[in-house]
């Protein structure tokens, strides 16, 4: 029982919380690929963004949470989400829309995103500094350690406070977008927009109103995204720009332009990824008197060690990627 | 009558090629204007221009009276005035009906705060644009595949779905862009019979280009000719086909 404990704790939980958090990334992503149709590589950045700015209204704010009991950083989310969406407004009027207005080819602006991450980046660090942070400042990490019901589950399956957050957060902002993009007018000028700009257009949809829309949901989505890995980790300024590939993978897995596809890349480059690095001989400890010995007697069972995390992304992505080339729903519009 | 498009001394220019030259022309309230010229006479780009597809070099275009000089395209819809493309576009991922549910202006359902904090308005108004949307496809006779989805239409039909597209709103003007080309002989005559009734009973002013030339003689009048950027001649069918000088540029070898 116990290594089923150590089943749940490293790849059910840990691949949750991975998963979650490339999910809202790649939302972000696939939506400002589908309405601008570029690959918008800033994105790492602007999750950084959104979890500096909570690093700084919880330094300005540290009690805010403790009157009702939540995180001060969950509080202050809120208002970090508005910063980075207009944060993210404002990179667009700045650079991208001159580009647009000029007709550049697409990978001109991804080229120009690149610019913005390095932009961003040195702007976090230069106010931040290079090392890392707690978003944890006058709480306390809740741990909650639960047992199971079972005769001989000693350990018990430990998840803390903000993964729990991340897992209902991740829930409502699922399902928050399904509805805004399925139900409201504005959500289905998008889907118009990302099938047919032109006809959009024509059609009498505000083309502009759908891009800053679309900046403002991905801004607020990357601040969500950002935070909750800092909460789940610590602040660094260059954490979230190392998910960028992998979340680019996600993306490009679930059908690029696709949000739900997006989520589902999510959950299946992060639970790859911890699926990869688990050790699988605590899992055949219970049955090691039937199995032959080379397989009980070796230490490491991992398909791949840990150091080689990163690369299991892009093998899933090549492997979806021949069995399925538009990803896995077949992405294209909304 | 007065005239609901004016388009007054317009150049445009691509690179060195000199597209519109100094164009200038008239739509008269309520008429059918034709618009022919032989390729590369510019018609299509002086349509672009006229919707706020592109950008003009110089000159000036008045709706009813209003500058709408280099507007986009969006601005324009909502002034009432419309246009089908020449390629037929669709929302291909959307079914016909829906293609047609996209189009009316000024929805509740729009601004957020509306969508959000009145729900029921949207739902009423939703269901009013589906009743005019079905409507509308009874009458352009594409209810039979009203669920599919518009990309698996054939090029007829997407067609058809660009007229129904106009007739969502209350237009006063319509572009049409080779409504015909591609459309089948039974097919077309339906169109033209849409396109008359509309302008009959519901007051639309139509310009069209068109290259088929029994479907301008049926329908248009003035046509206006166009070539190498700027108005050639302009008046009734029959004045346009005996005009030498037409017949040399335009019909030349088949006459």
């Amino acid at each position: 029982m116990n290594e089923l404990v150590f089943f749940i704790n490293n790849v059910v939980i840990a691949g949750s919380v991975t998963g979650s958090i490339y999910a809202i990334g790649a939302v972000g992503v696939t939506l400002i690929f589908s309405i601008m149709r570029f690959a918008h590589f800033a994105h790492g950045d602007m999750m950084t963004f959104g979890a500096f700015m909570v690093l700084l209204l919880t330094t300005a704010f540290p009690g805010a949470g403790a009157a009702i009991g939540v995180p001060t950083a969950l509080v202050l989310l809120p208002l970090a989400m508005a910063l980075t969406a207009l944060l993210a407004v404002g990179i667009d009027r700045a650079f991208y829309k001159p580009l647009r207005a000029h007709g550049v080819k697409p990978i001109v602006l991804v080229i120009g995103s690149l610019g913005v991450t390095l932009m961003l980046q040195g702007l976090i660090r230069l106010f931040a500094g290079t090392g890392g942070q707690s978003l944890y400042i006058d709480d306390r990490k809740e741990i909650f350690r639960l047992a199971l019901p079972f005769e001989g589950a000693r350990a018990p399956v430990v998840v803390t406070e903000p993964q729990l957050y991340l897992f209902v957060i991740t829930l409502v902002a699922v399902v928050g977008l399904h509805l805004f993009l399925s139900r409201s007018r504005l959500g289905k000028a998008m889907r118009a927009m990302s099938d047919n700009p032109d006809l959009a257009q024509a059609s009498g949809i505000n083309t502009n109103t759908i891009v800053a829309v679309t900046w403002v949901i991905a801004g607020a989505l990357a601040a969500i995204a950002g935070t909750l890995l800092s909460l789940d980790v610590t602040f660094k300024p260059d954490l979230s720009f190392f998910l960028l590939l992998p979340i680019f993978a996600a993306a490009i897995v679930g059908g690029v332009g696709h949000p739900y596809g997006a989520v589902a890349g999510g959950f299946v480059v992060g639970f790859a990824e911890t699926l990869a690095v688990f050790n699988w001989s605590v899992l055949l400890r219970p049955f090691r008197d039937s199995l032959p010995e080379w397989l009980t007697q070796a230490g490491n069972l991992a398909f791949v060690g840990t150091e080689y995390k990163i690369v299991v992304p892009f093998f899933i992505l090549v492997v979806i990627l021949v069995w399925r080339p538009t990803g896995i729903f077949k992405g294209k519009v909304i | 009558m007065a005239a609901i498009i004016y388009v007054q001394h317009v150049h445009k220019a691509f690179g060195g090629l000199r597209v519109i030259n100094d164009c200038s022309i008239q739509v008269e309230q309520g008429s059918i204007t034709g618009l022919i010229g032989p390729n590369g006479a510019g018609k299509s780009t002086l349509f672009n221009i006229i919707a706020g597809a592109l950008p003009l070099d110089s000159g000036r275009i008045l709706l009813d009276g209003e500058e709408i000089t280099n507007r986009p395209a969006n601005e324009l819809f909502h002034k009432g005035l419309l246009r089908t493309f020449q390629i037929a576009h669709e929302f291909s991922q959307m079914t016909a009906l829906e293609n047609l549910m996209m189009v009316p202006p000024a929805q509740a359902g729009e601004t957020l705060f509306n969508a959000w904090l009145k729900p029921s308005l949207v739902t009423m108004q939703e269901a009013e644009v589906r009743r005019r949307a079905l409507e509308v496809i009874d009458f352009i006779g594409l209810h039979h595949v009203r669920n599919e989805l518009a990309g698996n239409l054939s090029g007829g039909q997407k067609k058809l779905l660009e007229l129904g597209r106009t007739m969502m709103t209350d237009a006063r003007v319509v572009l049409l862009d080779e409504i015909a080309a591609g459309v089948n002989r039974t097919l077309l005559g339906d169109l033209v019979t849409n396109i008359e009734r509309l302008n009959r009973e519901m007051g639309y002013t139509f310009l069209v280009i068109e290259h088929d030339m029994d479907m301008i003689a049926r329908l248009c009048d003035p046509v206006i000719v166009l070539a190498q950027g700027s108005v050639m001649v302009e008046g009734s069918i029959e004045e346009i086909q005996n005009d030498p000088q037409v017949i040399e540029a335009y019909f030349g070898a088949a006459s």
